[in-house]
């Protein structure tokens, strides 16, 4: 039986839930609507003529295959940051979960990078991989591999997957270890009792018990790959060589501040705000059902 | 009593605030980082030293685009700076918004101030002048693009440390180059001012119809001629054979000159400062290459950098007061002490002649090449400069076109094709949000 708080009050409720509504109307509502506004306009770069252009702003977009183009990309990186990252984390998430001496230290140092701005991720490892300077560059040119992400495109995404990812694992492994952790030890007990090795007692036991965790993150980890990963991308290749690395939202911002074209940039918002609701109800309305919580 | 008092202590700073503004402020955005925006500070103290009335209060707003998309915001919430520095990349945008700005021409004209457009070098007044010839914004700080060689790299090849004066030089350098095991033989900075814009001015074709944008915002692209489409093919031959490295969008390419990984390099005349820094080789600066079949060729360059903008919607006061800084900004020796701070154009006539005479380019040879470079010939239509609407996303799209061809990903024909094409798209745009 669920346990149910009923309050007496007729407007005790409202009350108390109207900081949060009050907070979401202005920092998201206004802005989406004026988002939703501004997609209708066509209007020059200092607000002083402003044309009602209809449906223009989205048929110019789709018209332009370098918009399709960034759909692909961000589906590409989307997939490939969440992929790896709960891949790599699940993976260190059972390591630390069987040690027994020094895990706290394990954890602490797991958890660390989470602690750094995506900017400065993006800024690091654009450090190590330098076309000019960079220590891992530097290495690869001993293994007789030509690396400049500036004009290779497989090298930039590559870049800022791995930096994205690395951002994103201590936030993972947290997840992931908490949820091992609450997996009843008896379970996987009697598992190994009927002889089962640790490889098919983690696809058949942990891994099953594990799904809701595994499925929260999936959402989590796709909205981070889809909006997050900006600093990343503005810290390095600044959705280069060719629009390579050039996400949806990247797009967005370049189009909106930097050139100044507010009816566009609008109408891309606009879009990608329909993106992410149709993904949000299709993860909870399909995916969900097949979890087991 | 107490009351009294406090009331009393209110009066007085008011009286004080009061007096205070007496002295107007003008407020002036800006993006000269470090030594650059030192040497600007200087100017502001200078003018504010001389005369009572004014106070010029400059305000470091960022990276030439920040600081534009900061005005653009602080103007749409109504309180624009007095003065903006622009990059020369925003001109069209900024000479659209009619009720955003006002004309330099006009500012002094109405403080009557002197102001002769006559002073400035052509290639200068062209570029932020309308098509009647009046001076729409303040030039301040001009470049242009400049060839470097590494002469100890050309040394070790075993060539004569001078620097190519044609494409064909250029290659046949990069083979002998390359052959003595140079790691990187040639890169640019800024790929498209370089190996676009002043690469038409230089062969004097155009990078667009009407007068490449100055005639009117129905210009078209034109940057996917025979000539250019050669040129660009020949760039993405040499990125294959390994004598191009490409270093990114704006000014990376520097560091690979100054730190000698690349021997030949293109970038800004700005790039002089930091190269003398760094440099642990001989190196010299010249006009950059041309192909020698092309008739006319070389023509001039175009400048780049940034001028000054006066918003609208101020007291007139302040105008006068603008006016009177711009006034003192024209002076020979502000603009010579300018030039020889910064290693930008000296921008007047008067102000080349008084630094020439004054002996600074025989102390520092080559200090002279750039503002050579730009006058070299009496510019044309296709040489004046460019005006074409946001031309901040025009070029990041000729640059990811760029991109493509030097990466093999595109042959130089289909990505200048479709750089005009998508370029096109946003000229277009550009036109129906300001009809």
């Amino acid at each position: 039986m669920e346990k149910r708080v009923v309050f007496r009050s007729a407007w005790l409720p409202y009350a108390l839930v109207a900081p949060q509504i009050a907070i979401t109307i202005v920092f998201f509502f206004w802005p989406a609507a004026q988002a939703v506004w501004y997609s209708f306009q066509l209007q020059d770069a200092f607000g002083l003529k402003t044309q009602f252009v209809g449906l223009q702003n989205f048929a110019h977009l789709f018209r332009d295959g370098n918009y399709l183009a960034s759909f692909q990309v961000t589906a590409v990186f989307s997939v490939l940051v969440a992929f790896s990252g709960l891949a790599i984390s699940l993976l260190l998430a059972t390591m630390a979960d069987r040690v027994l001496r020094g895990a706290l230290a394990y954890k602490t140092l797991l958890i660390w990078p989470y602690a750094v701005a995506p900017a400065i991720a993006g800024v690091l490892w654009a450090f190590l991989f330098a076309p000019s300077i960079g220590i891992v560059t530097y290495m690869l040119r001993g293994f007789g591999v030509d690396w400049n992400w500036i004009i290779n495109d497989n090298q930039a995404l590559a870049l800022v997957v791995i930096a994205s990812v690395w951002k994103q694992i201590s936030y993972n492994f947290l997840f992931f270890l908490a949820g091992l952790q609450s997996i009843p030890k008896s379970l996987i007990e009697a598992a190994a009792i009927d002889g089962a090795g640790p490889t098919r007692r983690f696809w058949t036991v942990v891994f099953p018990l594990l799904s809701p965790t595994t499925f929260f993150l999936l959402v989590v980890n796709i909205v981070y790959a889809f909006f997050d990963t900006f600093g990343v991308i503005d810290a390095t290749t600044q959705g280069g060589p060719a629009q390579a690395t050039q996400i949806l939202v990247y797009k967005v911002y370049h189009d909106g501040v930097k050139a100044a074209d507010l009816g566009g940039s609008s109408a891309q918002s606009v879009i990608l705000m329909f993106i992410v609701i149709v993904l949000t109800v299709a993860q909870f309305r399909f995916i969900e059902r097949r979890v087991q919580y | 009593m107490k009351l009294n008092r406090l009331a009393a202590t209110f009066a007085a700073a008011t009286l004080c605030a009061s007096h205070a503004h007496a002295q107007t402020e003008i407020q002036w955005w800006h993006s000269m980082g470090g030594a650059l925006g030192e040497a600007l500070n200087g100017l502001a103290n200078q003018f504010n030293e001389s005369q009572k009335e004014y106070k010029v209060v400059t305000t470091f707003k960022g990276t030439y685009p920040e600081s534009m998309t900061a005005a653009i915001a602080a103007f749409r919430a109504g309180n624009a700076p007095h003065i903006l520095q622009v990059f020369e990349v925003g001109t069209a945008t900024m000479m659209a918004a009619k009720g955003a700005i006002v004309p330099v021409a006009k500012v002094m004209a109405d403080a009557k101030e002197p102001f002769d457009p006559k002073a400035y070098l052509p290639t200068v007044t062209g570029y932020y002048s309308d098509v009647k010839g009046n001076m729409l914004s303040f030039p301040f700080n001009s470049s242009t693009v400049m060839f470097y060689i590494n002469h100890d790299a050309f040394k070790k090849a075993g060539l004569e440390p001078k620097a190519p004066k044609t494409w064909k030089e250029v290659q046949a350098a990069a083979d002998k180059l390359k052959a003595a095991g140079q790691q990187c033989v040639y890169t640019t900075s800024w790929p498209s001012w370089m190996h676009i814009e002043n690469f038409s001015a230089w062969h004097n074709v155009p990078i667009g119809t009407k007068q490449n944008g100055m005639g009117g915002f129905d210009t078209q692209f034109s940057i996917n001629s025979p000539l250019h489409v050669r040129h660009i093919s020949m760039l993405a031959e040499m990125a294959k054979k390994g004598q191009f490295t490409y270093a990114g969008r704006t000014n990376q390419g520097d560091a690979k000159f100054s730190s000698g990984e690349c021997a030949m390099f293109s970038g800004s005349a700005g790039a002089q400062a930091g190269i003398k820094k760094a440099a642990k080789f001989d190196w010299s600066i010249n006009f950059i290459p041309y192909h020698d079949d092309v008739k006319g060729a070389p023509q001039n360059s175009i400048i780049g950098g940034a001028s000054l903008w006066v918003m609208g919607g101020k007291k007139p006061a302040d105008y006068r007061g603008v006016a009177k800084f711009m006034a003192f900004l024209s002076k020979p020796e502000v603009q010579m002490d300018w030039h020889t701070k910064t290693g930008y154009v000296p921008i007047t006539q008067a102000s080349y002649d008084l630094t020439r005479k004054s002996g600074f380019y025989d102390k520092n040879p080559g200090a002279d090449m750039p503002v050579r470079q730009l006058t070299n010939k009496a510019p044309t239509a296709n040489s004046k400069g460019l005006r074409f609407g946001n031309f901040v996303q025009g070029r990041t799209v000729i640059e990811e076109e760029l991109e493509a061809a030097f990466a093999g990903k595109k042959d130089a024909k289909s990505a200048l094709d479709d750089a005009v094409k998508r370029g096109n798209e946003i000229l277009r745009q550009f036109e129906a949000a300001n009809k």
